[in-house]
C-alpha cells in the first residue's frame, strides 16, 4: 500500500478526527458528529474504529485487535493487517498487556487495562435512545436536557414482563452522571470495566457519523434501579479450555448430537492460562 | 517580514505526537505532557503553543491570536487557518499576553455543546505536584498543577466557565516544549 499516508487518512481528516476526539474527552459521553470518510471496508466493519485508531496511532505504538474478545477471526485478522500495511514502524500484538492501542468489536479484555493505554471501540449505533426516538433532532433534544426517562421506562416494562431487565449487551450507561451513553454491544459482564478505568476510552460510530469518549478515572454507571440492581450476566460455567471461573465465556456446538462446551471469549486470557498450566505441569 | 520560519520537522509524526501529548493531557486534566518534536516558532510563541496550533488548526478553524505580525503569519502560512478579528468567532484563541474573558468566548450550546472555543494559554511554567488541586473526570483522587503566570483573575472566571458545563470553553496551557489541559468540567481549588 505504497503511496498512502501514515495509517491510510489524509492529515486534513485526521486533524478533523482529532478535534472532535479533544472535544469528546472534553465532553464525557456527549456524541460528537464527525466527517465519516469512506473506508476500503464496508459499514458495519468497523469503519469508526478504524478511523479513531488512525487519528491516534503513531509508529511507536503496538495494536492489537480483537473481535468479540477474539485476536484470530475474519475483522481482527484483518484490521491488524491493515494497519501494518498503512502504519509503518507500528508493531502488533495479540497481548493485551503489550498494547498500547486496543480496538475492539464488542468486548473489553479480561486482563484489567492500565494507563497510557488507549481503547477503541466499534460501535454500530452510537444514540442508547435509537429504538424508543428515532428522530434524531428529538434525541439531541433529550441529551441536552438530560430527560432519559424513556429509558427508565424501557427498563421499568422489562421488569414487568421478564422480572429483570432483558439487555444482555448493550446495557446503557450513565457516564459522569451527566449523558447516557451506549457502551457499544459489549456484554453487560464488561459494563462494570468501565467504571473509573486508568484507560482512555474511544468510540467511533463510522455509518452514523459520531464518535464519544470516556475519559480515565470517570464515574460509567449502568442504568438500574434501587430495588431492581444492575447484574452482570455470565454463563454458569467454567472454560473447557484453561478452567477460568470468572472470564465471559461463548458456548460453542461440538457436534450435532446436542455437545456443547464454553470457553473464553478472550483468546489471550484463556491461551495465557494455557501455557501457565503447561509450564506448571512440566 | 524577515523570512518564514519553518514548522514542524516531519509534518505527519510530529503533528501525531503532538496530539497524542494533547490527547493525554485533555484526559488527564493537570498531568503535564512534554512534546517530543516541537517547532522553534517566531517570538513570542512558545514551542509547545506552536506545535499544539500546527497539529489542530488548519483552514476550517479561525483562529484568534495576540502574539504579533510575524507569529500571525507563521500560523496562516503552515496551518493555513484564516485570522478572526474578534475572539468571539474564533475556534481556537491562542493568548501570549492577558486572554480575552473566558465569558467572551463561544461556549457551545446545550444540544452542540462541542462546538466551542478551544483557549491555547501561553504561561511561564507549568509543574506537577504542587499548586492548584483539581478534580473531575480524568482524575483518580486529585492532581496538583502549579500555573506561573496564570491571568489575574482566572480562577474566579473558570468556576463561572465550568458552571457552564456541559457548556463551556476548554484551556490548553502551554509553557516551553509542555502542556497541560483543562477540559471544562474539571474543578480548580487554590492550593
Amino acid at each position: 500500500m505504497s503511496g498512502y499516508n501514515f495509517a491510510y487518512l489524509d492529515e486534513g481528516t485526521k486533524r478533523m478526527i482529532r478535534r472532535a476526539l479533544l472535544k469528546a474527552v472534553a465532553v464525557p459521553g456527549f456524541q460528537v458528529p464527525f466527517g465519516s470518510r469512506e473506508m476500503p471496508l464496508p459499514y458495519g466493519w468497523g469503519t469508526g474504529g478504524i478511523q479513531v485508531t488512525a487519528a491516534v496511532i503513531g509508529p511507536d505504538d503496538t495494536l492489537k485487535v480483537i473481535d468479540q474478545g477474539a485476536d484470530d477471526t475474519t475483522n481482527a485478522v484483518s484490521i491488524r493487517r491493515f494497519f501494518a500495511r498503512v502504519a509503518p514502524g507500528l508493531r502488533t500484538t495479540e497481548s493485551t498487556a503489550e498494547a498500547t492501542v486496543i480496538q475492539t468489536r464488542h468486548r473489553i479484555p479480561e486482563t484489567p487495562l492500565r494507563e497510557g493505554q488507549v481503547m477503541v471501540y466499534q460501535v454500530p449505533q452510537p444514540e442508547p435512545l435509537f429504538r424508543l426516538e428515532p428522530r434524531r433532532a428529538e434525541t439531541r433534544r433529550l441529551h441536552a436536557l438530560a430527560d432519559y426517562g424513556l429509558m427508565q421506562v424501557k427498563l421499568y416494562e422489562d421488569i414487568a414482563r421478564h422480572g429483570r431487565v432483558a439487555s444482555s449487551y448493550d446495557h446503557p450507561v450513565m457516564v459522569g452522571d451527566r449523558y447516557l451513553m451506549s457502551p457499544s454491544p459489549i456484554p453487560s459482564f464488561d459494563n462494570p470495566k468501565m467504571h473509573m478505568s486508568p484507560a482512555l476510552q474511544l468510540f467511533g460510530a463510522g455509518r452514523e457519523r459520531r464518535l464519544y469518549a470516556v475519559p480515565p478515572y470517570t464515574a460509567v454507571r449502568s442504568l438500574d434501579f434501587e430495588d431492581h440492581p444492575f447484574v452482570p450476566l455470565r454463563a454458569n460455567g467454567r472454560c473447557t479450555l484453561c478452567g477460568s471461573g470468572e472470564s465471559y465465556l461463548d458456548e460453542v456446538v461440538t457436534d450435532d448430537r446436542g455437545g456443547r462446551m464454553f470457553v473464553c471469549s478472550d483468546t489471550d486470557y484463556c491461551g495465557t492460562r494455557q501455557a501457565r498450566m503447561k509450564e506448571a505441569a512440566e | 517580514m524577515t523570512g518564514l520560519l519553518p514548522g514542524f520537522a516531519d509534518p505527519v509524526v510530529d503533528a501525531q505526537s503532538t496530539f497524542r501529548a494533547v490527547l493525554e493531557a485533555m484526559a488527564r486534566p493537570g498531568r503535564v505532557q512534554r512534546l517530543p518534536a516541537p517547532p522553534a516558532p517566531p517570538a513570542p510563541l512558545s514551542p509547545a503553543a506552536g506545535a499544539v496550533l500546527l497539529a489542530l488548526a488548519d483552514g476550517e478553524t479561525p483562529l484568534w491570536l495576540d502574539a504579533g505580525a510575524d507569529a500571525s503569519e507563521w500560523a496562516r502560512f503552515h496551518a493555513g487557518c484564516p485570522v478572526a478579528a474578534d475572539a468571539g468567532g474564533a475556534e481556537f484563541v491562542l493568548a501570549v499576553g492577558t486572554p480575552p474573558a473566558l465569558s467572551a468566548l463561544e461556549a457551545g450550546t446545550d444540544e452542540d455543546p462541542h462546538r466551542s472555543a478551544t483557549l491555547i494559554l501561553q504561561v511561564a511554567a507549568l509543574e506537577e505536584g504542587t499548586g492548584w488541586r483539581l478534580t473531575g473526570p480524568g482524575i483518580e483522587h486529585e492532581h496538583r498543577l502549579h500555573v506561573t503566570g496564570a491571568p489575574d483573575g482566572f480562577l474566579a472566571q473558570w468556576a463561572a466557565n465550568r458552571a457552564l458545563s456541559p457548556r463551556g470553553v476548554d484551556v490548553i496551557l502551554c509553557a516551553g516544549d509542555r502542556v497541560a489541559a483543562l477540559p471544562r468540567g474539571t474543578s480548580i481549588k487554590e492550593g
